[in-house]
This record gives structure tokens, C-alpha cells and sequence, in this order.
């Protein structure tokens, strides 16, 4: 039995319980030493993952490495990765070490911090590979306590208010989506996500105090996962978590909430939702296109007249995910290869958005924008790596920004013009929020005291950003290393997609 | 050898950009300058001697996804041929003359680095361009496309403690994406009707998009003209055309070699040679021509009114750039592809100077732009003063009418051969709309050409005297480029009137076209019943003779108002205020955008945020948390982070119902 993915999931949370149990104090060295660990463990993750999609073969649109194990009381330890989700894995250890590194200035406890985003890598890690329904969910939902805590403790002034709204809407969501759960299992007689994956969920209306359900039990089921990704995307309207929950968090933990606990919804939807209940998705797909296209146009005028820094890559997060979902629901290959692409790309970007923020709020300790301006002038390489990365975030092509929003517009054009139009918009309001912070932070003259004596990066954070211009690059100039990996299981996927909603039905 | 053409100027703008502070910005601006005038010579090379057959060169796959395939690839015909030299050429130009340009700049310090940097941005903006000309497919042209963009948002950003500049920038580069973003909509509706984005692909399959029908927004529309009228939207933003060209004059904030290379002789064309090469498409959508000739000669005659009264130089030319982009596009519009090209083709060359020219002037008057404090300098700078005649009467069209018909090519300066072609073929066209706006423009382009000549080299000294004094001519760096696109400015119209437009046999074998050959099979493509191009070469004598006597006009009453009677100008100005003040300002597009689209972006985005997120979202939410689950609250009220316990607390709960719930339903299975 392959125990690969079990390795690379549990090295993290193996280095937290370390950690815990046989670091002590709080000294300079007792810190470097639970920072060194944390880095190596995630390290160890990322190199271990290599070996994975070394041996992953694309053209198996199956689960492979797959471990399948009795666990307790009759269920089952299954975990294992597909075209979908290894891409997913690969994100999450690539980004854990970058993650650690950025923080390697932060001195209040540092040990529980560290341990924290350990435990936090193992849980995601444990999403997308989790084959069992019951798995899962426990992951899925575990994943969140880490998060809670690290914006409740280290965060700003408003960490409570923040952690309790995302915690408010993440346990709405939750509560669904476990009745859902439960209703499939009584339907399917399994919680194996591989063969509830098959499983076809009546779609016969049912009728209930005077109404008709059309597409049934399978609408239920997807109105309360739908419940649940949608918070986690965040799609328009349950966003406003996520703009408060950003300007708490630390920086580490910002890049990690939008780098990769985002992408849980998406991921949610193409494991769960598209395949398991196609009819129904089917039926809820002009909902959730509009939805996205007012995400998308919504959420950039709002970022447009943001005065903290922060709050603006916030945004800016939600209408790119808008892209996602409307890739997703598009269900064609361009659609929802340009999704899992878009959330991969803003992996990278906006993970490398929010270190930038980091990086001068790290030096002036604030993110009002008014109170930046003409950093150019004495910090040549930020300047340079801002703009990389503002431009990438505009969608250029060359960057990975641009084939992911590409694609997916393209993909939903073909389902609904309207929409696509809408959507299309946001490249121009996301050119006119990224140039203008970028103007009002970088560019003009240096004349505020405060900044005058600010110093440009440092080796550590020029490392930090050197593998995500890279990754950004790559992806943009040369895409096949991503498509090429999932295209298979995609197409499959929308065959069976297609094969469930036959042209008749429409 | 196209492929080296292509990349030489990236690894030049890679090197200046990246390793000059190891090898000096000297060295750097030298290495840059010196691939650009490689690319040129490969480029002339190519072009001379380039045989009519199409040809691919696949570098890399890129964008693929179910049956999109998507290559980085090159495409070698005349109209790549054309646009090579065009780019190479002048950027070439631009570079040696920036060494003379840039050297000293009142807006940096003594210890400043920055020439590296504008060296770096020029290759950088050379590449794009070529990576949008050569392209074989929309997608990488749409690389090109944005990323000319970009170069144009950092060159016209480039002195960045400017608040002007920065906001010239940022407005040129939104602009742009309003029409980028039709022009991807373009993209999508052509791979969903044709299911591929490869030219060769779109062109085989444009005669069926005529008769193909596409449901697009509230419509159903013509797929052929949809698409058309989608991709000239991309051409609008780029080229500066009526509604979307508000981005062009301002743009001229940047260096002034910019001004000359981006603004003048490439990117703005960009849109023009976007229709030329989608002439197989265009050819299947006579209601989007029509569009386009609307919009072209709209934009010929807003712009050359606006430019009768502006006192600056640059902007001038600049509003002169965007009128003559009108034209070419009337003549792209009216089918006359070669036409449209043609003069493409030239005003590269004599706009480029004029560019240049005014960049002289302003180096000889320490940066002073304003032509009310010219005057007189034909003494001072008689070399500049020479080019810049020489510019004039290209661009004003002067020339010997007629002759054509005992030479076998008429005579004239460039842009009187290809404004000439172009005025023709909007008559045999049939738009009587865009032959009158266009002599009208024609007559108005001479009056303001001549204008500046005259304000700025001819009667009195004004404004700073010490100015004056030190008036001094341009470094050989700067005037030797002036001196090669002169010879472009005299001859480039005869050398090749025949094959661009001229001569039916020449400009076929030209062209590679064939008698029914197949769309996409020749460089340019026209239709079977397209014979405006036979009807502009048989247009009556009043026609070919009108351009002519508007310029004579437009001269006259120039030389009227400021060689002879120099008060004219401001009585008129008096008399006519409400008037010359609609055109000072441009006809109020800016004043009247900002409150359509900058204010109300603004306003909606706080009233979303304050009143959406705020009020609506988060009030509902806290409501609803507040009646379904009051407990809840408490709770998260007792404890500091009780929420968190709550919640891991929940979640366990959650998994023990699952697993009750399972090991009872499990065993009914």
C-alpha cells in the first residue's frame, strides 16, 4: 500500500507535535530553533510531494496513490490525489516553506505560531487528499481552528470581531453541509467519495407542503454544500468575512488564507458539487454564473475606493475567485481548466500581494495607503517586485494571472454572453484599483518624514518573492506544466457532467 | 532569422534592465541599441527580399485546453514584412537618438541612474510590438497587445515623481483595456463560432461566419459583423480613435522619444494593421466597415479641429497622429487594405520625425513646449528647422497632381501619395460622409502643420529671451536619425506607391493575392465583389485633385494668420470664444468622462462597500445570527476565544451525529 500521500500530509503535524512536546522556553534560540524546524518539516513535505507528481500519470483520470485503510468504527482512512486535486497539494506544500519564511521575524510566541501552520498544512493537505466523506469533513472543518487562532491571537486590534464573523459564516455553511452528509449517506449506503462520485442522486422533484423541489434530493444536496463553498470561496454576497478576516490576520496568515484555504471552495465544487450532483448543478448554474459576474464587478468597484491597503488585495481576491466559479459552472474544458488554473495562479499572486503589503507594513506599521507614496525612490526592488505582481494581478499575458482569467471567460462565453460580458469588465476595473494603489504607494515623490529613512528588501525577503515570480512566470509563459496535468480529468469530468445533462434536458 | 529579430530586442532590454549596474549603463544602453539596429537591418533584409509565401514558425506551445491550442508562434507574410520594418526601423532611430535626448534631464539627479532604464523600456516595448505583429494566432497577438501596453503605461510613467505623468499613465493604460475589452470578447465569440484562434483557421472559416448567425447580450446578431465590430473596438483603444482616445494626448507626458516611437509611428497603428490582418473577416462584414469608416473619419476631423488651437507642440502632433489613424482606418473601413497599410507606412516615417523634430526643438529651448514662446528659431536650429519642413509637407500632402499619369508613379512627398489613396478610396467607396470630413480634415492638417512651423521658427522671438540665447542645434545622435527618416519622408511614397496601392499586377504579386484564391491565402484578402479599390483608381479629376487644393487652403490661411497678419489669430479666438473654447478643450471628453465613469465608479464603489457590504450584508447576516442562534452569541460573549471551543466543539458534535447516524442507517443497507 502506497503511503506516500500519508507522508506528505502528517510530516508537518509530526514537526508540530515536536514542537509541543519537547521544545521549551521562549529564549532567541529556543525560537530559531522551532522556526528552523517548522521550515524544514514543510520542506521535507514539499520535497516529498515532488515525488508524487513525478509519479502521477495524467493520463489516468482515476485516484492514484491510493491508500485505503480500516480506521475506527467501521470507516475508512482513504486518501489519495487525482488530475483535480494533486495541483491542489502541490500549491499547498510549495507555498508552506515561503509561508514560514516570511515570518521569520515575528517574536510572540513563536513556538505556538510555528505549530499552528503546521498543524494547518497537514489539515489542507488533508482536503484535498481526503477520500472519505467522513475524512473530510473532519479536515475540512479542523482546518479552520488553526486559522481561527492564528488571526485571534497574533492579529490586529480587531482580531476578535474579525475571527468571529468568519467563524459566524464558515459554522452556517458547516452545519448544511454535515445534514447533507448525513442525507447522502442514507441514500448511498457509503461515504466513499470515489464511488458517491458515480453514485447518481435521484433528481426525481420532490413535492413538500405545497411546493415542488425540481431536481430533488440532488438540489438539497447542493444547496447545502453550495452553502458551505460558497462561504469559503467567498462568493458575492457572503464575502464580508473575508476583507475583515484579511486585515486582522498576520501576513503569513493572509497568505495562506488566500493562497489556499480559498481554494477549498473551488476545490469543494469540482470534487463535490459538479460531479455528484450534476443535475441540480445544472439547474443552479444562471444563479451562480450571475452571482459570480456581480462578484467579479462588485467586489472591484468596492476595492477601487478602499483607503487600507489590505482590504484592497481583499477584494481584489473575491473578484478573482468570481472568475473561478464562473469557470467551474461554465463545464466546459476551457472553463474549468482556466479555474483550477486561476486558483492556482492566484495562489502565487496573491500570496505574493499580501507579502507585499507585509513588507512595508513590517517597515512603517500601517496600511493606510495615504500614508505611503514615492517608495520608489528608495526601494528600487520592491518597486520592481510590486509592480511584477500588480501587473499579474491585472491579468497580463506572460503572467499566470492572465490564462487562468482567460480561459475561464472564454469558457463561460460559450454558455452565456451576458455574463461573459459582465465578467469581462473586471479586467478593467481591476487595471484601474491595481495602478491606482500602485501609484499612490510607489510612484511621485518622497515626501513623507516617516518614509524617508525606509530601507529596500532584504536577501531574506528578496528570497521569499524569487520562487513566486518564477512560479508566475512559468505558468504564464509556458502553461503546459499545469494543463497538461489536468486537462484528462477535466475533460472527463465534463463528459460525465455532459452525459447527466443530455442537450434535451436544457 | 524573424525569430532572432524577434528576440534581439528582449535580450537587450533583459540586459539594459537587469545587468547595468554590472556592465554600466553605458555599456547597457549600447548593447540595446546596437540589437535594435541587428533587428533593423535582418528586418530590411526580410522585407526586400521576402518571396510572398507565408510562412509558420512554431517557438512553443502555450495556452491548451480541451480543443483550444494555442502556440507561440511567427507569422512571416507582406503584411509582417511591412509592419517589421516599420517597427525596426524607427525604434532602431529612436534609440540612437535617445542616447542625445536623454543624456542630461532636469528631472533626475547628477547621481541618478535612469538611462538604462528608459533603454530597457524602449526593447521591452520593441519586443511586444513584434511579438503582436508577428503573431500566427489572436491570442499571442493579444500578448502584443497588452503588453505594448504596458510599455506605454511605464514610458509615459517614466518621470514618476510627476503627478501628471503618473496620471497619463495610469489613464492610457484603462483606456486601453476598454478596448482590450471588447477586443477579448472579440477572441471568445471567434473560438466559439470557429473553435480555433489560429489565423489561418478563422480566415477558412470567415465566409461561413457571414452567413452564421450568434445570439450575443439582448441580440441575435450577424457573426461575421459582431465580430468585427468587437475586434475594432480593441483597434479604437489602441489606436486613439473617436470615444476612446482621450488616453493619446495626454500620453504625451512621456520622453519625447516615446512620443515618436510608441505614440506616433507603432502601437497607435496597432489597431490599423489588427483590421488589415482580420481582412478576410472584414471582408465578410460590410455593416462593421461601415462602422469603422464612420468612426474613422469622425476621429480624422475631431481631432485635426482640436488640433487648430493647441499651444504645445507635442500635442499637436499628437491630435495630427490621431486624425491621420482616422484615416487610415476610413481607408481599412472602405476595403483598401493597401491602402491603409500605405500610409501606415509612411506616416511612420514622417510622423516619427516631426516627433523627433519637436524633441530637438524642445532640447534647443530647455524643455520649453509651449509654441507661444517659440519663434524665430529657423536661424537658430536651421537643421531641425529643415527636417521639420520637410515633415510638413509630407504630412500636409504637397505634391504634383496629376503626375502619376506621365510617370508612372505620381511625385510627391510620402503622405501626398497615401493620403491621396486613401481620400480616393473613401470616394469610390461610396461614404460621402468620410470623402467630405476627410478633404475638410485634409485642409485643417495643413493649417496646423503650418502653424507650427511658423510659430515656432518663424516671426519674432518669444517668451524667455535667455532661452533664445542658447538655442543651440541637436547633437549628430539626434540628427542623424532625423536625416534617415527624412529620406523615408521624401521617397518612401514613390518607391512604393505601386505596390501598396498603385498598380494592380505589382501590388497583387505584392500582396501575394490571387484571383479567387481563398481567404487567408494572401496577405490581405478582398472579396470577390470588393472593386473600390478599381473605383479609387478611376476616381474623377475633382477627387484626386481636392486634397490638394484643401492643403493649399489650409496653407494659405496659415500664412494669413501668422506670417502676415499675427494679431489675426487672437481676434478671431475673441469673436468666436464659446467656439475656441469647446476646442481648446478638447470638446469637454475629459471633463465630461470623468463625472460619467471616474466619479460614478467611485460613488458606486463606496455605496456598494458603505451601503452593501456594510448595511445590507453584514446587517441581515448579524440579524439572522442574532434571532436563529441568541445562545450563540452569549456564548462567544463569556469567553474571550470561546468561539474557537465552540466551534471545535460543534464540529465534534457534527461527527458524532454522523457516525450515530451511520451505524444505525448503515445497518438497514
Amino acid at each position: 500500500m502506497n503511503t506516500l500521500i500519508s507522508l506528505i500530509t502528517f510530516v508537518p503535524a509530526v514537526a508540530a507535535a515536536v514542537l509541543a512536546l519537547f521544545l521549551r522556553g521562549n529564549d532567541p534560540a529556543a525560537q530559531r530553533n522551532a522556526k528552523w524546524l517548522a521550515l524544514f518539516a514543510t520542506g521535507i513535505s514539499f520535497a516529498l510531494s515532488l515525488l508524487l507528481l513525478k509519479g502521477f500519470d495524467p493520463a489516468n483520470t482515476g485516484f492514484q496513490f491510493v491508500e485505503d485503510r480500516p480506521w475506527i468504527m467501521g470507516l475508512h482512512y482513504k486518501m489519495g490525489v487525482d488530475g483535480i486535486s494533486i495541483l491542489f497539494v502541490m500549491l499547498t506544500t510549495f507555498l508552506m516553506p515561503i509561508t514560514i519564511a516570511s515570518c521569520w521575524n515575528v517574536q510572540t510566541r513563536v513556538k505556538d505560531y510555528m505549530i499552528a501552520f503546521l498543524l494547518l498544512e497537514t489539515l489542507m493537505l488533508g482536503v484535498f487528499t481526503a477520500l472519505d466523506l467522513v475524512l473530510f469533513y473532519l479536515f475540512f472543518e479542523a482546518g479552520l481552528i488553526p486559522m481561527f487562532l492564528i488571526i485571534g491571537i497574533w492579529g490586529g486590534v480587531n482580531r476578535i470581531y474579525a475571527s468571529f464573523k468568519f467563524f459566524l459564516y464558515t459554522f452556517l455553511g458547516s452545519v448544511l453541509m454535515l445534514v447533507a452528509m448525513v442525507a447522502m449517506y442514507h441514500a448511498a449506503g457509503t461515504t466513499d467519495i470515489p464511488t458517491l462520485m458515480t453514485y447518481q442522486f435521484s433528481h426525481e422533484p420532490i413535492v413538500a407542503m405545497g411546493m415542488t423541489i425540481t431536481g430533488g434530493l440532488q438540489t438539497l444536496l447542493f444547496l447545502a454544500f453550495f452553502a458551505s463553498f460558497a462561504v469559503k470561496m467567498p462568493m458575492w454576497p457572503v464575502h464580508t468575512w473575508l476583507p475583515d478576516a484579511h486585515v486582522q490576520a498576520p501576513t503569513a496568515g493572509s497568505v495562506v488564507l488566500a493562497a489556499i484555504l480559498l481554494k477549498m471552495g473551488g476545490y469543494g465544487f469540482l470534487r463535490f458539487s459538479m460531479p455528484m450532483f450534476p443535475v441540480a448543478a445544472h439547474l443552479w448554474t444562471p444563479v451562480v454564473f450571475w452571482m459570480s459576474a456581480i462578484a467579479i464587478v462588485y467586489t472591484s468597484l468596492v476595492a477601487l475606493v478602499q483607503s487600507d491597503m489590505k482590504k484592497l488585495v481583499a477584494y481584489s481576491s473575491v473578484a478573482h475567485m468570481g472568475y473561478v466559479t464562473l469557470g467551474i459552472f461554465a463545464m466546459n474544458a476551457q472553463g474549468v481548466d482556466g479555474a483550477i488554473f486561476q486558483m492556482l495562479s492566484h495562489g502565487f499572486i496573491s500570496g505574493a500581494m499580501f507579502l507585499c503589503v507585509g513588507v512595508i507594513y513590517d517597515r512603517m506599521h500601517t496600511r493606510e495607503i495615504d500614508a505611503y507614496g514615492g517608495l520608489i525612490n528608495r526601494m528600487p526592488a520592491y518597486a520592481l517586485v510590486f509592480m511584477f505582481f500588480t501587473m499579474a494581478n491585472v491579468g497580463l499575458p506572460g503572467t499566470s494571472g492572465f490564462v487562468g482569467e482567460f480561459l475561464t471567460l472564454m469558457g463561460a462565453f460559450q454558455v452565456n454572453t451576458w455574463v461573459a460580458a459582465v465578467a469581462t469588465s473586471g479586467v478593467i476595473l481591476s487595471a484601474a484599483y491595481g495602478l491606482w494603489l500602485y501609484r499612490r504607494v510607489v510612484f511621485g515623490a518622497l515626501v513623507k518624514e516617516g518614509l524617508k529613512t525606509i530601507t529596500d528588501m532584504t536577501r531574506r525577503e528578496r528570497a521569499i518573492f524569487a520562487p513566486l515570480i518564477i512560479m508566475t512566470l512559468l505558468l504564464g509563459v509556458y502553461p503546459k506544466v499545469v494543463t497538461d496535468i489536468i486537462d484528462p480529468s477535466v475533460q472527463a469530468m465534463v463528459a460525465t457532467y455532459a452525459a447527466a445533462n443530455p442537450p434535451a434536458s436544457n | 532569422m524573424v525569430t532572432i529579430i524577434l528576440l534581439a530586442p528582449l535580450v537587450g532590454a533583459l540586459i539594459c534592465g537587469f545587468f547595468w549596474r554590472l556592465i554600466g549603463e553605458r555599456t547597457g544602453q549600447i548593447i540595446s541599441a546596437g540589437l535594435l539596429f541587428l533587428a533593423a537591418a535582418l528586418s530590411w533584409y526580410v522585407f526586400l527580399t521576402f518571396d510572398g509565401v507565408t510562412q509558420h514558425i512554431a517557438l512553443l506551445r502555450w495556452i491548451e485546453s480541451g480543443s483550444l491550442s494555442t502556440d507561440w508562434g511567427i507569422r512571416l507574410d507582406r503584411l509582417t514584412a511591412i509592419m517589421l520594418v516599420v517597427v525596426n526601423t524607427v525604434s532602431a532611430l529612436v534609440h540612437l537618438y535617445s542616447f542625445g535626448y536623454m543624456a542630461h534631464d532636469e528631472n533626475w539627479g547628477h547621481d541618478e541612474p535612469y538611462r538604462a532604464r528608459f533603454f530597457a523600456y524602449l526593447s521591452f516595448f520593441t519586443f511586444a510590438m513584434l511579438a503582436l505583429i508577428t503573431s500566427d494566432n489572436l491570442v499571442q497577438m493579444f500578448f502584443g497587445w497588452e503588453g505594448v501596453g504596458v510599455a506605454s503605461y511605464l514610458l509615459i510613467g517614466f518621470y514618476y515623481r510627476k503627478p501628471t505623468a503618473n496620471a497619463a499613465a495610469i489613464k492610457a493604460f484603462v483606456v486601453n483595456r476598454v478596448g482590450d475589452f471588447g477586443f477579448a470578447l472579440g477572441i471568445f465569440g471567434l473560438f466559439y463560432l470557429t473553435d480555433s484562434i489560429k489565423f489561418d483557421d478563422v480566415f477558412a472559416a470567415t465566409p461561413a461566419l457571414a452567413t452564421t448567425n450568434l445570439q450575443f447580450l439582448w441580440a441575435d446578431w450577424n457573426a461575421a459583423n459582431l465580430i468585427g465590430v468587437l475586434l475594432f473596438i480593441g483597434a479604437c483603444g489602441k489606436s486613439a480613435q473617436l470615444f476612446l482616445h482621450t488616453w493619446l494626448p495626454d500620453a504625451m507626458e512621456g520622453p519625447t522619444p516615446v512620443s515618436a516611437l510608441i505614440h506616433a509611428a507603432t502601437m497607435v497603428t496597432a489597431g490599423v494593421f489588427l483590421v488589415c490582418r482580420m481582412s478576410p473577416l472584414y471582408e465578410f462584414a460590410p455593416e462593421a466597415k461601415a462602422f469603422i469608416v464612420v468612426i474613422g473619419a469622425s476621429t480624422a476631423f475631431f481631432a485635426a479641429t482640436v488640433g487648430l488651437v493647441q499651444n504645445d507642440i507635442k500635442r499637436v502632433i499628437a491630435y495630427s497622429t490621431c486624425s491621420q489613424l482616422g484615416y487610415m482606418f476610413v481607408a481599412a473601413g472602405s476595403g483598401v487594405y493597401g491602402a491603409a497599410m500605405f500610409h501606415l507606412f509612411t506616416h511612420a516615417f514622417f510622423k516619427a520625425m516631426l516627433f523627433l523634430g519637436a524633441g530637438s526643438v524642445i532640447t534647443a529651448m530647455h524643455h520649453e513646449q509651449d509654441m507661444r514662446n517659440y519663434g524665430g528659431l529657423r536661424k537658430k536650429i536651421p537643421f531641425t528647422f529643415a527636417m521639420m519642413m520637410i515633415g510638413t509637407l509630407a504630412i500636409t500632402g504637397v505634391g504634383i497632381p496629376f503626375s502619376g499619369e506621365w510617370f508612372g508613379t505620381p511625385i510627391g512627398f510620402a503622405g501626398f501619395l497615401s493620403k491621396d489613396a486613401i481620400i480616393e478610396s473613401a470616394f469610390a467607396g461610396g461614404s460621402m460622409y468620410a470623402f467630405t470630413l476627410l478633404v475638410v480634415a485634409a485642409c485643417f492638417t495643413s493649417f496646423y502643420s503650418w502653424r507650427l512651423i511658423f510659430m515656432t521658427f518663424y516671426g519674432p522671438e518669444k517668451g524667455d529671451p535667455h532661452a533664445h540665447e542658447h538655442a543651440h542645434e541637436s547633437h549628430l545622435v539626434m540628427t542623424i536619425p532625423l536625416a534617415v527618416l527624412a529620406l523615408g519622408a521624401v521617397f518612401a511614397g514613390m518607391l512604393w506607391f505601386n505596390d501598396f496601392f498603385g498598380n494592380h499586377e505589382t501590388m497583387s504579386a505584392f500582396f501575394s493575392l490571387k484571383e479567387g484564391a481563398a481567404p487567408g491565402a494572401g496577405a490581405i484578402y478582398y472579396g470577390e465583389d470588393n472593386k473600390v479599390l478599381e473605383l479609387a483608381h478611376e476616381s474623377p479629376a475633382w477627387v484626386s485633385l481636392s486634397p490638394f487644393v484643401a492643403m493649399l487652403i489650409g496653407f494659405a490661411v496659415a500664412v494669413q494668420f501668422y506670417i502676415r497678419n499675427p494679431k489675426l489669430p487672437g481676434q478671431l479666438a475673441e469673436q468666436q470664444a464659446p467656439l475656441y473654447r469647446f476646442l481648446l478643450n478638447k470638446w469637454y471628453f475629459d471633463e465630461l468622462y470623468d463625472v460619467i465613469f471616474v466619479r460614478s465608479a467611485k460613488a458606486l464603489g463606496t455605496l456598494l462597500w458603505k451601503r452593501g457590504d456594510g448595511d445590507i450584508i453584514d446587517g441581515t447576516l448579524n440579524g439572522v445570527a442574532m434571532g436563529i442562534v441568541p445562545f450563540f452569541t452569549r456564548l462567544a460573549g463569556r469567553a474571550q476565544s470561546g468561539y474557537i471551543f465552540t466551534y471545535a466543539f460543534a464540529m465534534v458534535l457534527g461527527i458524532v451525529v454522523l457516525i450515530t447516524w451511520m451505524s444505525i442507517a448503515g445497518g438497514t443497507h
